[in-house]
């Protein structure tokens, strides 16, 4: 493999990772405030099609991105109205959004089944994009890809030091805390799945009219996608950044498996398109071994020393979702 | 009025009235009748005896499905890696006919082999659901979802591996096996009305256990309150497992039946998203096996009837997912709705 | 700041938490609030700080204005700070992060560098020492209460409520938090110091409050005298009967040298011989240990050392169905949350308990022996009841007909907290008779009153530390209830032996 094939290949990880990325952000926001909204691969779908269906009727690709943005706030609002106002469960509500959602993208979607219609165009950015490098990796994507480099710092700065953002981590960890320090919960709580509703929405059109421009109907390739960024935000332990590192490290994985795939012909191709997923498994499980019960019992069973040494260990381990994941949240 | 079976059976009507307003909205602003799209999807599925026979070819895997996952939700478990089960349940099968295939032992054996791994198969899938909910404190939705989709892979590496079709492999998937290792059929129609009775006995004796057994018992007390259940005396670890355990092997039997009855063969999308279907299927029956025949019905019925959509009116045959999806979840939310006048009353 | 609260009521359905709570304290005094579990310290000061709202009627006048609370974050702008129980901070987040989490001004992007500033400059001034950058889960109970308190005051608190702020923190942390404290109100703060312990308000307090069943009882100025204090809180002693002493037969649980530890709290060396027969009561206040002890005899937690023999049998380290199967059982308090099934009938319980080996349900059988039960126990409610369609008595004595037979050992977690008179005499009357064919008895209960005249021998925790057995016929409530507060250890009270 020569450099230029190598630079082509990587700044193609980038760009395959933005949606994903818009996603698990979006998901990110939700599940820190308390809320997990399970309907992802539905919305992806969803907003996907909605996003190219209204860019094509109105030929302006940021309305497409716009509506996108709409149906998946639409979509969490509802997640949002079932778990906080009328307390079902949220994984039921979620996963029934899921299914739904994906086959109306598929029912309504049908009419524009490979239809040509517009797409972002990439975006070089003067005097950076002719960088050596750099400029070939970071600097001649399309917008999407620009606007996925900064959502995640976005994000980051959010939770990790602005007051709203500080406040936010409080009401997932622990909500009567956040509440008497003048948090009003389950606003905040609706706001932030709304509006991390909004961005897993952007990652549909984020395929549909930027990464893999067009609507196929079912084989756009798009279904499953929704559960992998659910995967990778538990693996992004809850943290903007490191999520992002999740999702840049699944689309490197991928693209390795199209790549290695001349290369070890001894292994099949979906060998390596799936090696992304035992991985994940066993990462889950390494993070969540510690809430295990004989775990306890078998630390109460060494002396003292191996006791500590293993407690710290297993502390160290865990991704500690925000405490207050999933619990509904009553001042009385 | 809003308490016990009545004020239910209202709000479930309500729900079902706003679901079908909802799609019908849908399918006006689709450009299409909402009567005749119905239409369509009655006569489709239950017009003819051979359109019928298809509704319940969809039927049987539907209704093994949402017998195990009664199973698993009894024990308070969202088994979503049910999916992968099926998936597992039909590779094994598969395997065992590609074992016997040049064998002289008599074929109804050699199916009951089959079907017997695929139960196995279904059930070996599971118990790593299981182990790494149990042992691995994994929560089961995450540790399925992995599932799921190694096995996913799994049948494409087969398909375009190891059990590649003489020539060339394709999605189509492996070659087909001889005609003898097919369940019997009725002639003329493509049910077998061996894959029918497999199902049915699964779920009455799921409706059994549930109702009548102490394991039952023990799986219910598990599921509602996993604490008082250790308290008194049952060993929860083990009955979540047990419980994976047999929503696994039903599982397994209905991607086995997929094999022998249907698709003789393995293809990419054996498991037809049957696996998540029944999810809902158990939802909107609220967990009660008695219900779970009907609905299974109409849902297989949903399936069928829209496969003419596309043809008769150029509509796409999602619409029964659509349908089914704002069906579960319209009864969810009334269900949330009625919970909230109930306490407020 | 001059606080008076005039007339206040608090109902919670049927409960009356405040029966017309008429108090004043004047600025600069370190007000305490005495009374037992449930007496209504917690909703007091729950209407003081905003938590909750007083009925109407009531009135909260702070200077002089009448003001309304309408939530903690108002009560904090009128200069009413809160310092709960257990720490309402965010364990894994940066402490300055926790400290500037809920200010109401500062702009977007905090001002971390002014902020730091400030808060070092308060943690120097209480001679607190923090490093901003750490994370809250490292520090103790006692030192994440200091951080609490620089927060409350930099957010302009003028009246600073602690509710049981000496459970959980060490020794020296209280003599700084005693001080602190002192220092606060001599610069005319109030604080409002809500315990159990005697001992810590006979040494800080400078006006005394005890609230019991509600109401407030009684006032008392320095000099305390514990006796009257005591009276107070718990009243007159009204008997319920003669005490019964058991006819004790061989050792049925021994524990010799057993060590317990959690994440909170370290217990070592206990040593205790139970006989056939015999009450064990539990005394403490809530959290002390006495729910790790009696969660350690059931085999729930595994001790980190030491040796648990049930009547000879060696059952260290053995998993809670090894210890019920060998006739162990265990109540907890939470009846519907860990003790009953929310969901399954009465009949279902009943059966489930037996321990059922068949494969089918004999509906007969269990609704014949749930009509037997729910007769001989005296519980309101068919065969076919939910169980959380119980009353709590009746789900209590639903929990006592789920005992097995026969049973060596019944531990108890509060059985007859929240129930009627009638319930307890039952419920213990169901008890003593276990006793009477075998059975040993360990309890706990916040009711010294019933820890008295049920028990044989009784063992007080405090923070941690479990006194020598104390024989209960000997023993009056007042010396039960100093021995709670911590008065009257042996300066190293550590193990003890029966």
């Amino acid at each position: 493999m020569n450099q230029e094939t190598l630079l082509v290949g990587l700044a193609g990880v980038l760009a395959a990772a933005a949606p994903i990325i818009f996603a698990v952000l979006g998901e990110t926001l939700s599940e820190r405030a308390g809320v997990i909204n399970l309907s992802m691969n539905g919305t992806i779908l969803l907003s996907a099609m909605g996003g190219f269906a209204v860019a094509y009727n109105t030929d302006n690709v940021l309305f497409g991105f716009l509506a996108g943005m709409l149906i998946g706030a639409l979509v969490a609002l509802v997640v949002a109205f079932a778990s906080i106002t009328l307390k079902q469960s949220q994984v039921a509500v979620g996963f029934v959004l899921a299914l739904t959602c994906r086959d109306l993208a598929y029912f309504i979607g049908n009419p524009y089944m490979g239809q040509a219609g517009p797409r972002l165009q990439a975006l070089p950015i003067p005097i950076l994009s002719d960088l050596p490098i750099v400029g070939q990796l970071f600097f001649r994507q399309e917008a999407v890809t620009y606007v996925s480099f900064i959502a995640i710092y976005l994000a980051w700065l959010w939770v990790y030091r602005t007051r709203p953002g500080l406040m936010l981590q409080g009401i997932g960890e622990k909500p009567a805390a956040a509440f008497i320090r003048g948090a009003n919960v389950n606003l905040m709580r609706y706001i932030y799945t709304v509006i991390g509703g909004a961005l897993i929405g952007l990652a549909g059109p984020a395929y549909s009219l930027a990464i893999r421009a067009g609507w196929m109907g079912t084989i756009s390739g798009l279904d499953g996608i929704g559960w992998i960024a659910l995967s990778i935000t538990i693996f992004g332990g809850w943290n903007p950044a490191r999520a992002a590192f999740g999702a840049y490290l699944f689309a490197l994985l991928q693209w390795l498996g199209l790549v290695l795939q001349p290369v070890l012909t001894q292994v099949p191709s979906q060998v390596l398109q799936v090696a992304p997923f035992p991985l994940m498994i066993l990462t889950l499980l390494l993070v969540n071994i510690g809430n295990a019960e004989w775990v306890d019992r078998t630390l109460a069973a060494m002396p003292e020393t191996a006791r500590k040494f293993f407690s710290k260990l297993l502390r160290a381990m865990r991704a500690s979702p925000p405490a207050s994941l999933g619990v509904p949240f009553d001042t009385d | 009025m809003l308490k016990g079976r009545l004020g239910g059976f209202i709000f479930q009507f309500l729900a079902f009235v706003l679901a079908l307003g909802f799609v019908s909205v849908i399918l006006i602003s689709a450009g299409a009748s909402p009567m005749e799209a119905y239409k369509n999807m009655l006569t489709g599925s239950v017009g003819s005896m051979r359109k019928f026979a298809e509704v319940l070819v969809s039927f049987v895997p539907l209704l093994l499905v949402t017998a195990g996952l009664l199973i698993t939700f009894s024990a308070g478990l969202w088994n979503i890696g049910v999916e992968g089960q099926i998936v597992l349940g039909a590779i094994i099968s598969v395997w065992v006919f590609r074992l016997f295939v040049d064998s002289t032992l008599p074929p109804a054996l050699i199916i009951t082999l089959a079907i017997l791994g695929g139960m196995i198969g279904g059930a070996l899938w599971a118990s790593l659901a299981g182990a790494l909910k149990t042992f691995g404190g994994v929560n089961e939705i995450f540790g399925g979802l992995g599932l799921n989709f190694v096995s996913t892979a799994l049948t494409l590496y087969l398909i375009f591996g190891p059990w590649k079709r003489e020539g060339v492999a394709s999605m189509s998937g492996t070659a087909p096996f001889p005609d003898h290792f097919s369940l019997p059929q009725v002639p003329e129609l493509r049910i077998s009305l061996w894959a029918l009775g497999i199902a049915l006995v699964g779920i009455v004796i799921v409706y059994f256990i549930l109702q009548g057994t102490y394991f039952g018992l023990k799986l219910k007390a598990v599921g509602k309150n996993f604490r008082a259940a250790y308290l008194l005396g049952i060993p929860t670890w083990r009955y979540s497992m047990y419980s994976f355990l047999i929503c696994g092997a039903l599982a397994g039997v209905a991607g086995a039946v997929q094999v022998a009855g249907v698709y003789h063969r393995l293809i990419p999308s054996i498991s037809s998203g049957y696996g998540y279907l029944g999810l809902m299927v158990a939802m909107l029956i609220n967990y009660q096996a008695i219900w779970a025949i009907p609905v299974a019905l109409f849902f297989a019925a949903l399936n069928i009837g829209s496969i003419q959509l596309p043809i008769v009116m150029k509509l796409d045959s999602s619409l029964a997912g659509v349908l089914q999806g704002v069906l579960v979840l319209f009864v969810l939310l009334m269900e949330g709705i009625r919970q909230k006048f109930l306490k407020k009353a | 700041m001059n606080v008076a609260l005039k007339n206040i009521h608090k109902h919670f359905g049927k409960v009356h938490a405040n029966k017309g709570i008429n108090l004043t304290i004047p600025s600069g005094t370190i007000q305490g609030i005495l009374g037992e579990n449930g007496a209504g310290k917690s909703t007091l000061m729950k209407i003081l700080s905003g938590f909750i709202q007083a009925d109407s009627g009531s009135e909260i006048i702070l200077d002089g204005k009448p003001v309304v609370i309408h939530s903690p974050a108002d009560a904090i702008h009128h200069g009413v700070g809160m310092l709960h129980q257990d720490p309402l901070d965010f364990p894994p987040m940066r402490i300055l992060d926790n400290f500037l989490i809920g200010r109401s001004s500062g702009g977007l992007f905090p001002n971390r560098k002014e902020v730091a500033q400030d808060f070092n400059r308060l943690a120097q001034e209480f001679d607190f020492s923090f490093d901003p950058d750490n994370y809250v889960d490292t520090l103790t109970v006692g030192e994440r209460q200091q951080l609490e308190i620089i927060r409350l005051l930099w957010l302009g608190a003028r009246i600073l409520i602690l509710d049981e702020p000496t459970t959980g923190i060490s020794a020296s942390q209280k003599i700084k938090l005693f001080a602190t404290l002192k220092t606060l109100a001599e610069k005319g703060m109030t604080i409002i110091f809500v315990s159990h312990k005697l001992e810590d308000v006979e040494s800080l307090c400078n006006q005394v409050a005890v609230l019991r069943a509600g109401e407030l009882v009684g006032e008392m100025k320095p000099p305390l005298d514990t006796s009257t204090l005591v009276e107070m809180m718990f009243g007159k002693v009204v008997t319920l009967g003669e005490r019964q002493p058991a006819k004790t037969g061989d050792t049925m649980l021994d524990l010799q040298n057993v060590s317990l530890e959690d994440a909170r709290m370290k217990i070592k060396n206990i040593n205790l011989n139970v006989h056939a027969g015999e009450v064990i009561g539990l005394a403490g206040m809530e959290g002390s240990g006495q729910g790790m002890f009696i969660r350690a005899c059931a085999g729930l937690t595994r001790p980190v050392g030491g040796r648990v023999q049930l009547k000879g049998h060696d059952l260290t380290g053995k998993s809670y169905h090894v210890y019920k199967n060998a006739g162990v059982n265990f109540l907890p308090a939470a009846r519907l949350e860990e003790g009953l099934v929310p969901g399954l009938s009465l009949t279902d319980h009943f059966v489930l308990a037996e321990q059922p080996r068949g494969i089918f349900i004999d509906r007969t059988a269990g609704e014949k022996l749930a009509e037997d039960r729910i007769k001989s126990f005296n519980i309101r409610g068919t065969p076919l009841t939910m169980v959380e369609a119980l009353s709590g008595g009746n789900q209590q004595r639903a929990e006592l007909a789920l005992l097995q037979s026969p049973l060596s050992l019944v531990l108890l977690e509060h059985p007859t907290r929240g129930l009627d008179i009638e319930s307890v005499i039952y419920i213990w009357g169901k008890l003593k008779e276990r006793c009477r064919q075998g059975a040993s008895i360990i309890f706990i209960s916040s009711d010294l009153e019933e820890i008295l005249q049920y028990s044989d021998r009784v063992l007080v925790f405090f923070s941690g530390k479990v006194s020598q057995p104390i024989d209960a016929a000997n023993t009056s409530v007042e010396q039960l209830g100093q021995l709670i507060g911590g008065k009257g250890w042996p300066e190293n009270g550590g193990g003890s032996h029966a």
